[in-house]
């Protein structure tokens, strides 16, 4: 093991992490905004937005994350649609992950009793009402931890765009490789600062959940 | 035609789900103050005649009238939407396993409505909210979570909260049913309160003695259909056909 490269590369590598947690959080928002518009459409009583729906989260699940990003990366010139490395890299993912995170907000949803629905729009609620002050304060606290896989799902995901050349962590290891020989080390850093971030992550959920928890 | 236009009144309503056939052209005409009980075996499609009252369930045929408004109105998705809940927040509803919002406090259960679809103002909806739970006798509760309360207290929290959009009708299914057995009279004692105070209702129940002592109709349902009616002394002590025998038999000595 050789601790002096280690401590040598370090900083480069932490640099690189800082651009794998901007990557995340830039498709976490995207991925977030975009689910909830799908979950919207997907429990819409409009029969061709239900469709619509179902239609994108098949597709984004249906197909590799790697396929979306070269699509969207190299494909999307040709269609005009030119984006640097980093924007194609966190809108791929983003509209990814939204496939997931439509899954987890309605499983939320559909797991609050029908009996709440029931008992808003007896006294009156009418749907929208009844979704925003009854079943979606009830179904956030249930959705919390499955956007919390899906979010550790994506961080992991971002190694991916080390393959358009995203200077994040994965793409830093890579060339580091070409440079010291010594895969063993580089990677070892890789991994920890990948676990750190996701750790962090998990606290960072676990705390959402039990602040929610408490409210009541 | 009579003069009095009944409070509630139910015209031939038919309900199937696919080919199972659960009401079969029911009519219920409800006076104002006047406390009708539903009674009848399993499956004999009480709560969904209930639930057709306020349009929990769509009758494929039929209507629904309350205080002269008709509540199965054809109308566009959103004009139905604006009237349905004009409509709904006319009756109260009171469900068999509570249905309180867990996330809000007693009191916030209570108020939402009146706060929200009646634009009260919240220190008023909170006055409200004391004198309802005044009513059920839970004054002391206006700041617990649904979580803390006993299901009989939770059945009261969810009669005060019907309450306070201060409806026309109060439609109770099965209350007690989910309660246990000692747990039982504090919700039928805010029940015959109402009654006392001709709050005019529907009420399903399986509880033969409190149908008797409250209501001042009975209907006896078996298989989608009104088998009998009547007041509750003679239903009760000489029914008339043989299929209501049979069933107070069972339910006397089970
Ligand atoms: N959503 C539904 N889909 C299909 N069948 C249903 C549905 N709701 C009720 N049913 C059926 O309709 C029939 C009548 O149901 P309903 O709940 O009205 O009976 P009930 O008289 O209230 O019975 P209980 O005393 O058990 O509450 C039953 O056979 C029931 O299985
Ligand atoms: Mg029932």
């Amino acid at each position: 093991m050789d601790f002096a490269l280690i401590l040598r590369v370090l900083p480069v590598f932490v640099a690189a992490a800082w651009t794998t947690i901007g990557i995340s959080l830039i498709s976490l928002v995207i991925g977030l905004a975009v689910a909830a518009v799908v979950t919207t459409a997907r429990l819409s009583q409009v029969v061709a937005l239900r469709f619509l729906g179902a239609a994108y989260v098949s597709i984004f699940r249906g197909t590799p994350a790697l396929i979306q990003i070269f699509l969207l990366y190299f494909g999307g010139p040709q269609v005009g649609i030119q984006l640097e490395p980093f924007a194609a890299g966190a809108i791929a993912l983003g509209l990814n992950i939204a496939a997931y995170m439509a899954e987890s907000m309605r499983g939320g949803i559909l797991a609050v009793d029908r009996g709440q629905m029931e008992a808003a729009r007896s006294l009156g609620f009418g749907r929208g009402r009844t979704m925003a002050w009854i079943v979606l304060p009830q179904a956030a606290r249930l959705m919390i931890r499955p956007l919390g896989v899906n979010a550790v799902a994506l961080v992991k995901g971002t190694a991916l765009v080390a393959t358009i050349s995203v200077v994040e962590l994965t793409y830093t290891a890579q060339r580091f490789i070409g440079s010291t020989y010594k895969p063993f080390e580089i990677f070892a850093v890789t991994a920890v600062l990948y676990m750190i971030m996701i750790y962090g992550l998990t606290l960072l959920i676990g705390a959402l959940d039990r602040a929610y928890a408490e409210e009541r | 035609m009579t003069d009095v236009r009944p409070m509630i009144d139910v015209r031939g309503a038919r309900k199937s789900y696919g080919a199972l056939e659960v009401l079969k052209g029911i009519d219920l005409s409800v006076q104002r103050g006047q406390i009708v009980a539903v009674i009848g075996p399993s499956g004999s499609g009480k709560s969904t005649l209930l639930r057709s009252i306020n349009h929990l369930e769509t009758l494929n045929a039929g209507e629904v009238w309350l205080d002269g408004v008709k509540v199965n109105q054809k109308l566009g998705r959103a004009a139905f939407e604006r009237h349905i809940n004009q409509v709904r927040q006319q009756m109260g509803m009171v469900f068999q396993h509570f249905n309180l919002f867990p996330h809000l406090s007693v009191s916030d259960n209570i108020t939402i409505g009146p706060i929200k679809l009646r634009g009260m103002d919240k220190a008023k909806a909170r006055e409200l909210a004391l004198v309802m739970l005044d009513k059920v006798g839970l004054a002391e509760k206006i700041d617990a979570y649904p979580a803390r309360l006993s299901g009989g207290q939770k059945q009261r929290v969810a009669i005060a909260r019907a309450l306070a959009m201060q409806p026309k009708v109060m439609l109770f299914d099965e209350a007690t049913s989910a309660l246990d057995p000692e747990l039982v009279d504090e919700v039928n004692l805010v029940m015959k309160q109402l009654a006392r105070e001709h709050m005019t209702m529907v009420i399903v129940t399986h509880e033969m003695r409190f149908a008797a002592e409250v209501a001042d109709r009975v209907l006896f349902m078996a298989d989608g259909t009104v088998v009998e009616e009547g007041a509750p002394d003679e239903l009760f002590r000489c029914p008339k056909q043989e299929r209501t025998r049979l069933f107070l038999r069972k339910f006397l000595n089970p």
